[in-house]
């Protein structure tokens, strides 16, 4: 690991200040992705920012009737909360599909929206990978990609956005507080994590020196609510395919799927036919999908996960 | 330096008979004196230390701990190598295995994904402050009872991580196979899905859930 100053900061306002005095630093709560990469030195930050006493630990109801989540909030805790169990079930069963019980007690909210990608090259030093080194090229593109992405990849990255927590979050059409040292702003969930293009460095919406500090959710949506994963073992493993489902009674609804792209996939395209079943459903999301020979059979898997929580549904 | 010492001391007992269980308890408690020696020792910091140390105090198994560390030593490092606390075990050092978890404020964590700087004034529980009064934790008493173990390698991280998960449990958090999210229950799928975080490359995992059965109350 490179050597870095230590910063524990005790506000929203002095984390920021340290950042924009410093570019090359990089804000901590939870650690368990920055510091697994910073010990492969796939990050190199010369300042860690520790924000976990800076007050982002709360969950709130909103005015509106719905809830805003600190960053800071880890995700047993978020998992757990009366509300999200209650209202917003789609949310507590991605969180507890992901990872174990000891990194969901660190991981924070913040941290799970902005943890890097898996894919196995942007991970190994020794390899090409556009995403880490730009320019170098994308070792994936001919190499092991049967866990890589199907669609929004790029000849640049075909790298996918692992987690479990935001495929809910999209469903849920959340949005996440961005601040920085001069602004505050709102980024919907869809347009948080961005598509590799050009530019597979660029993987969300949040600039240097910013801080997001709050995910916030609309009025709960009632309905019956899915999370549904598919991985290599039975738990403690990355999705496949996963698929986050909000159905009404009569059949329509929205979904959203994780494991396919760089960031949670979902259309309005999709949704309006999802009342005719998942094949239709499932076509109209995976348009334009771009598979390796390794992971064409998400194509199908997705089809067969999404008519499988249909079935459910239906009971 | 850490490994110098528990080296020495391992040709020095290992020659003179004692077992492996005196060995550990024996350079642990010489470790807590050198440890706290330390801090007034910060001048003759250790050669792979780079810049400034930070001074870390940690309550380990109950004993106030102060340590002058490089802001880069996770957690398990500042037990195992600074502590002198070898109970905890280095795995994958990549959050995988879950043999480095450890319960600090009560929550089990991976020991490895955390610098010890960000856990400065936390109450620390390893595998060495389970037992009791010489009394092993009922926990690790089962874990003997059924042989949760072969090699014994991921065994502390099974044993602590098993402890804090029951207290998860008791406290309704729920799990990916929980069916009523407000209703979590204990039983074996769920003790299973729960401790999916500790792997076991011997595959003792039939007898490390039948421990957990036993030490929780819950019939299999």
């Amino acid at each position: 690991m490179k050597p870095f100053q230590y910063k524990r900061a005790r506000s929203v306002e002095e984390a920021l200040d340290l950042a924009a005095r410093s570019p090359a630093s990089k804000f901590v709560a939870g650690g368990t992705n920055l510091l697994d990469l910073m010990k492969l030195e796939a990050e190199t930050p010369d300042m860690l920012i520790d924000v976990n006493a800076v007050g982002l630990d709360r969950i709130e109801d909103t005015p509106e009737g719905g809830l805003r989540i600190g960053t800071g909030v880890s995700n047993t805790e978020l998992a757990a909360h009366p509300r999200v169990r209650r209202d917003y079930p789609v949310l507590t069963r991605a969180i507890v599909a992901g990872a174990s019980a000891q990194l969901r007690n660190m991981a924070t909210t913040g941290g799970n929206l902005l943890q890097r990608t898996r894919c196995p090259y942007f991970y190994d030093g020794n390899q090409p990978c556009n995403k880490r080194k730009p320019g170098s090229g994308c070792s994936a593109l001919s190499g092991d990609s049967r866990q890589l992405a199907i669609i929004g990849a790029s000849d640049k990255c075909i790298a996918t956005y692992p987690g479990d927590m935001a495929v809910a979050l999209r469903v849920l059409d959340a949005t996440i507080e961005i601040r920085s040292a001069q602004i505050k702003r709102d980024t919907p969930i869809a347009d948080f994590h961005k598509l590799p293009g050009d530019t597979p460095e660029v993987e969300t919406d949040v600039r240097r020196g910013e801080l997001i500090t709050a995910v916030t959710l609309p009025r709960p949506l009632g309905g019956k609510q899915f999370y549904r994963k598919v991985r290599d073992r039975a738990s403690y493993a990355f999705a496949l395919v996963s698929i986050a489902a909000v159905l009404g009674e009569d059949g329509s609804g929205r979904f959203a799927v994780g494991g396919i792209a760089p960031k949670p996939w979902r259309s309005d395209g999709a949704d309006a036919v999802l009342r005719n079943g998942a094949v239709a459903a499932a076509q109209s999301l995976l348009s334009g999908a771009t598979p390796t020979q390794d992971n064409a059979f998400k194509l199908t898997l997705v089809e067969r996960t999404l008519d499988a929580v249909l079935h459910t549904a239906r009971g | 330096m850490a490994h110098n010492e528990a080296g020495t001391a391992l040709e020095a007992d290992t020659s003179s008979g004692f077992n492996r269980r005196d060995l550990l308890a024996g350079s642990a408690a010489c470790a807590f004196a050198g440890s706290a020696a330390r801090a007034d020792d910060a001048t003759t910091a250790p050669a792979h230390v780079v810049g400034e140390t930070t001074s870390v105090r940690l309550t380990i198994n109950d004993v106030d701990t102060h340590l002058n560390l490089d802001p880069r030593t996770t957690l398990l490092d500042a037990l195992r190598e600074h502590a002198y606390l070898t109970g905890t075990k280095k795995g994958c050092d990549h959050g995988q295995c879950g043999a480095c978890t450890v319960i600090v404020d009560g929550q089990r964590i991976n020991s490895c994904l955390t610098l010890a700087v960000m856990r400065d004034g936390s109450k620390v529980t390893t595998v060495e402050g389970l037992a009791l009064d010489g009394a092993l934790h009922p926990m690790q008493a089962a874990f003997l009872k059924h042989d949760g173990f072969q090699c014994g390698y991921c065994t502390p991280g099974q044993i602590v991580s098993s402890v804090a998960m029951l207290d998860e449990l008791k406290a309704g958090v729920p799990s990916h196979v929980t069916s009523d999210l407000n209703r979590p229950e204990a039983s074996r799928v769920e003790f299973q899905e729960r401790m999916s975080g500790n792997i076991c490359r011997c595959g003792a995992y039939s007898n490390i859930a039948e421990a957990i059965l036993e030490a929780s109350g819950v019939k299999a």
